[in-house]
């Protein structure tokens, strides 16, 4: 079983890549289990057709420590295991205690079991790394394989830059390593070019450019992944793509996170110069 | 030998303490809200820190502390702790009716980032809170301070939530009581009494924590600061604030809030403390002190006299809180005896400034506050070079026993000896209390350890 965490910076599109990433895995056969991290509960959304599933949290508060798997745990597309950990409302408790609580949770209810005959777990989690429960899905051998959804965009790459530094730090304790880079198209100058410099300085690779195109609205409307929505179209092969460069890749890093300096030069030199 | 890990070389620590001389925040908040006449203190936190701090007061006090607890499981500590002290708020007036609840935050509900005033908003919107009934709070995130922190946090929530000017000055002084026992809140009020000033002490223990035993159990005993009094503060002419750790931080809120001005003065332990005190209370009140004052004090001066060949010389170590330890050691200075070492897990800077001026005549005193100023570190000083006494709280029992030195037991907690909550150390009568511990312990010590032929019927 490979288990992977999806970061990245907010809005960027990791719940989006991950779902359609694990569409285009389950197509290949894979089963996969989905854990979303996010107080806001929408990781699952595409796979679940809508926002139908209560949260682990959610559980736990109405119905008490006394938790059956089934009860958190949705199939979606393709027979994905869907499960979100939830969390406060925004300004009020403790979202990273929450991550802590439900992932410990999920543990106990034996979600990641043989049993369960998994190929594949993906963390799908909120934002930067901002405090120990963020991590927490790196942390303890729980995540071994860590992608970076990014853009050309100085903030996504910043972000990025920062999570690698998480990462650094986790993987010299733990076996977490950084599979790659993947580049959510913002349609930035350059942008290949400069995720691909980017990734090589930091001691990985680009694993896949995702070109923006507007199919991926659409499904979204639709409360579908591309895969699911429109099968034939382009961006659909898009996803197939990274699915299967994810499922092939043995590139494990423990990255080296820039200087910030370093990392303007490169957008400087990448994005307003050429 | 307890404490046989302890050498007397003394290593450089940059992130230990080995037995800290403090402890948390809200034992403080907790400690003070009992002098509130009516105050269930409750701790917006789980279950465990509750019970330890009130088992700490009660420890010390020998006496029942009631305290509620917002008891946060792992949803609360997710979710935020709102519902659970809106429901408390609820559970506590309906059933154990008290007229104030003095909610403080802990460790878990600061980190999380409860906002306490929204949540007692809503706890009075939701119509929880009965009509006449008042919710205050404190924030006390032990992370940083110490129970001193707590203590003055709590007495400054008295006077933000209570206090209010009606414009009318009275010819009454406050008398800001910082940490001390009950014994010593009462000893000062009688003071202030034999001066015939009018004065509002607040917060007052005397008569909560020393109540006495008639067979019927009191939920809320017959002392305390009464609301009335705690509102009419701001009427008075004047506040003394009665050490400055503890007490200056209510009367700086108060002057802002009411325009009362102040003075912050040593907690009268000691001649020249007393002295202090009543001279300040006597201009401020516009009272004279009377004779009766005058020859208690001429009691105690002859007492010390007295004494002094037992006194002269003798080597002090002194662990507790700076409030009393400034005084202290001042007092231990004027009986010609030698503080020289000197620790404090609470830290500022006027401890280090006063403690300079203290002890400018004894070079070989060595002082320290803060984290690393530990019990520890203190018996490594006295490794190094002993003492021929030890006063502080009941933590030092292990070193007295390995260093085989005389004891006296001062400050918070003490769980091993009684009469601290009953003899008071504060005024001319309890200085003359301290310092007959003091000789008794001396004394005790010498007819214990001499030589037959050294045995003296009179000492």
């Amino acid at each position: 079983m490979r288990k992977i965490a999806i970061y990245g910076k907010g809005g960027i599109g990791k719940s989006t890549t991950t779902q359609n990433t694990v569409a285009g895995l389950v197509e290949m056969g894979k089963k996969v289990m989905i854990v979303g991290c996010d107080p806001k509960a929408d990781s699952t959304r595409l796979l679940l057709h809508g926002l139908a599933q209560k949260t682990v949290l959610d559980t736990l508060r109405d119905e008490g420590e006394d938790i059956e798997l089934e009860d958190v745990l949705k199939p979606g597309f393709g027979n994905t295991r869907c499960v979100e950990s939830g969390g406060p409302e925004p300004g009020v408790g403790c979202a990273g205690r929450g991550i802590i609580t439900s992932i410990n949770l999920l543990e106990q209810l034996g979600a990641y079991d043989e049993d369960k005959e998994l190929d594949y777990v993906f963390y799908d989690v909120l934002g930067d790394v901002v405090c120990g429960g963020f991590a927490m899905p790196i942390r303890d051998g729980k995540a071994q394989e860590v992608y970076i959804v990014c853009s050309g965009e100085m903030m996504a790459m910043y972000a990025a830059n920062n999570i690698c530094k998480s990462i650094a730090k986790f993987g010299k304790a733990g076996d977490v390593r950084l599979g790659g880079l993947i580049c959510n198209s913002r349609k930035v100058d350059n942008e290949s070019n400069m995720i691909q410099e980017f990734a090589r300085k930091l001691g990985t690779q680009m694993i896949h450019f995702v070109p923006r195109d507007n199919m991926v609205q659409h499904a979204e409307i639709n409360r579908k992944t591309v895969i699911d929505h429109a099968p034939e179209h382009v961006q659909a092969d898009e996803y197939r793509q990274l699915a299967k460069k994810i499922d092939e890749n043995k590139m494990m890093v423990l990255p080296t996170p820039l200087a910030i300096d370093e990392l303007e030069k490169l957008l400087i030199e990448f994005g307003v110069l050429n | 030998m307890l404490l046989r890990h302890t050498t007397p070389k003394e290593i450089d620590r940059k992130a230990l303490t080995i037995n800290p001389a403090k402890t948390c925040q809200p034992v403080g908040a907790m400690y003070a809200a009992l002098g509130l006449h009516g105050c269930l203190p409750h701790s917006h936190g789980s279950q465990g820190c509750c019970s330890y701090h009130r088992s700490t007061l009660t420890r010390h006090f020998k006496e029942p502390v009631m305290a509620a607890t917002s008891s946060f499981t792992e949803g609360s500590s997710v979710f935020g702790g709102s519902a659970n002290l809106v429901q408390s708020i609820n559970t506590i007036f309906t059933v154990y009716n008290p007229d104030v609840i003095a909610a403080h935050t802990t460790c878990l509900s600061e980190t999380i980032g409860d906002d306490m005033t929204a949540i007692i908003a809503k706890a009075a919107d939701d119509g929880m809170i009965p009509e006449g009934k008042k919710v205050i709070y404190c924030n006390t995130p032990s992370y940083v301070g110490t129970h001193v922190t707590g203590y003055a946090n709590q007495v400054s929530a008295f006077v933000k939530f209570f206090s209010k000017p009606t414009l009318k000055r009275k010819n009454v002084v406050n008398l800001v009581a910082g940490w001390m026992e009950p014994s010593d809140m009462r000893e000062i009020k009688r003071l202030a009494k034999e001066l015939e000033a009018r004065t509002i002490m607040f917060p007052d223990m005397s008569d909560v924590l020393d109540a006495p035993l008639d067979g019927k159990f009191q939920m809320y005993p017959a002392g305390g600061t009464t609301i009335t009094d705690m509102e009419a503060t701001g009427d008075s002419k004047f506040t003394i604030g009665i050490g400055p750790y503890s007490t200056e931080d209510a009367c700086i809120t108060l002057e802002n809030k009411c325009k009362v001005k102040f003075e912050v003065i040593d907690i009268p332990i000691g001649l020249k403390a007393t002295d202090r005190f009543i001279m300040s209370l006597s201009r401020h009140a516009n009272v004279p002190v009377p004779d009766s004052i005058t020859l208690e004090r001429g009691r105690l001066v002859d007492l010390i006299a007295d004494s002094a060949k037992n006194l002269y010389g003798k080597r002090v170590a002194l662990w507790g809180d700076p409030d009393t330890l400034i005084p202290l050691c001042e007092f231990l200075v004027s009986l010609d005896m030698k503080p020289v070492y000197i620790v404090t897990g609470t830290s500022g800077k006027l401890f280090d400034e006063r403690m300079s001026e203290i002890l400018k005549n004894i070079p070989e005193a060595k002082f320290k506050c803060g984290e690393r100023a530990d019990m520890f570190l203190m018996h490594q000083w006295i490794k190094q070079e002993g003492v021929d006494l030890l006063i502080g709280n009941t933590y030092g029992k292990y070193i007295a026993r390995d260093e085989d030195t005389p004891f006296v037991r001062y400050g918070f907690p003490i769980a091993d000896r009684p009469g601290h909550n009953y003899m008071p150390k504060t005024g001319y009568q309890g200085a003359a209390n301290l310092l007959v511990q003091i000789l008794n312990a001396f004394l005790d010590y010498e007819d214990r350890k001499c030589p037959e032929e050294k045995v003296e019927f009179q000492l």
